[in-house]
């Protein structure tokens, strides 16, 4: 007892190194499903796109975010990210026009891993109204989406129960699958770290190429 | 607003000075439009934007439409303002549908520089050339996009949607 004593006091001072520590660390800290806590983390501090397409982008923002009536900090999704590159969920907020598809697309594939999208209202998840020439029917035709919301645009109370739904998502950690399902196996790109981080040859080509116009 | 009567007087005017030009005129819910030969729009634009009197000189809208199945098919409209005396005056070219190939008209733009964009649209929805216009794309289709997508022959796309009750009474 007082052996043990002794050196939990040597571990706050730091004086315990190497193996000594590892031995310390191992016999003290119960390691959790660190997984679990990581995902939990994950489900309480979203970071959603500022991101609009049409007329339900009034309600998201504005209705969700930014009034205390609805407000979706309190479920840790108040910071707007205005680069794909910080956000962790976008919400498609409308209509996506044959036009502006592979903007959204191009959006998504630049947000890092582990991204999430959410469909709201029913244009983006079916086309709604305007079955014509014009938008595509339905989001998901290019690309994944994790939950759809409907309404025309759909309640606030709806978007938060839909947010809720997400977060449990989140947290349950399923295996999403679906680049299986697109087709975009090998497109993970994540912060740091791994195999798939290297720019491929002509990405920094294209890269080294832009720099050069930049500097001349 | 020029009234029926003087609609006719700027007709006959124009008709001095460029005969032929004018092919009809329409005074409708109090619109005044003169229906005009395709191949001297720019001929009657510049008319009634320059002759002393008239004062056209801003371009408030410029559309296209198809008046399928009636013959000549295509229109351009052009809606004309007075800013002065806050008078209107509606053009309209009338343009045959060639069969094979594009309708083509003269483009505006030298005459009225906010029409670019507007005869882009025109374009893009009805196929329709503008003869000189200096940047013909297509504006709010994306520019691989196949087809004229505002004639009326076009299909309006989209997917059905299988509601039960279209399934029970249509299905």
């Amino acid at each position: 007892m007082r052996d043990r004593q002794l050196r939990a006091r040597e571990m706050l001072r730091g004086d315990l190194e190497g193996e000594e520590l590892e031995r310390y660390v191992e016999e003290k800290v119960v390691m959790t499903n660190f997984d679990k806590l990581l995902n939990w983390g994950r489900a309480n501090s979203c970071f959603p796109l500022t991101f609009g397409l049409a007329c339900c982008a009034i309600e998201a923002p504005i209705a969700l975010v930014g009034s205390p009536r609805y407000d979706l900090a309190r479920f840790g999704a108040e910071a707007l990210r205005a680069s794909p590159r910080q956000a962790d969920l976008i919400i498609l907020s409308g209509r996506v026009s044959i036009k502006m598809a592979p903007v959204v697309r191009r959006l998504y594939d630049q947000m890092l891993e582990p991204k999430w999208a959410i469909s709201m209202g029913a244009c983006s998840s079916s086309g709604g109204m305007f079955a014509n020439y014009a938008v595509v029917q339905g989001a998901d035709k290019f690309m994944p989406i994790d939950l759809h919301i409907p309404g025309c645009p759909p309640r606030p109370e709806a978007v938060i129960y839909g947010f809720n739904k997400l977060q449990r998502k989140i947290m349950g950690n399923p295996d999403q699958g679906w680049r299986q399902r697109y087709n975009a196996a090998g497109s993970e790109e994540w912060a740091r770290g791994g195999p798939r981080s290297e720019p491929s040859p002509e990405a920094a080509e294209a890269y080294e190429q832009a720099r050069g116009l930049i500097s001349a | 607003m020029p009234d029926a009567p003087g609609l006719e007087l700027i007709r006959g005017e124009i008709e001095q000075d460029h005969p032929g030009a004018v092919l009809e005129t329409s005074f409708d819910r109090d619109q005044p439009a003169l229906v005009v030969d395709p191949t001297q729009i720019l001929a009657v634009l510049t008319w009634l934007r320059e002759a002393p009197g008239q004062g056209y000189a801003f371009l408030s809208s410029l559309h296209g439409a198809d008046y399928l199945p009636a013959v000549p098919r295509f229109g351009v409209h052009y809606e004309l303002l007075n800013r002065e005396r806050v008078e209107r005056v509606r053009v309209k070219a009338m343009l045959a549908d060639p069969g094979e190939g594009q309708p083509e008209i003269d483009s505006c733009v030298e005459l009225f520089p906010t029409a670019e964009f507007q005869e882009r649209e025109v374009f893009d929805f009805f196929g329709i050339v503008f003869k000189g216009h200096p940047d013909l794309r297509r504006i709010l289709m994306p520019e691989d996009y196949v087809g004229w997508p505002q004639r009326r022959d076009f299909p309006i796309g989209g997917e059905p949607v299988t509601f039960t009750y279209n399934e029970r009474n249509y299905g």
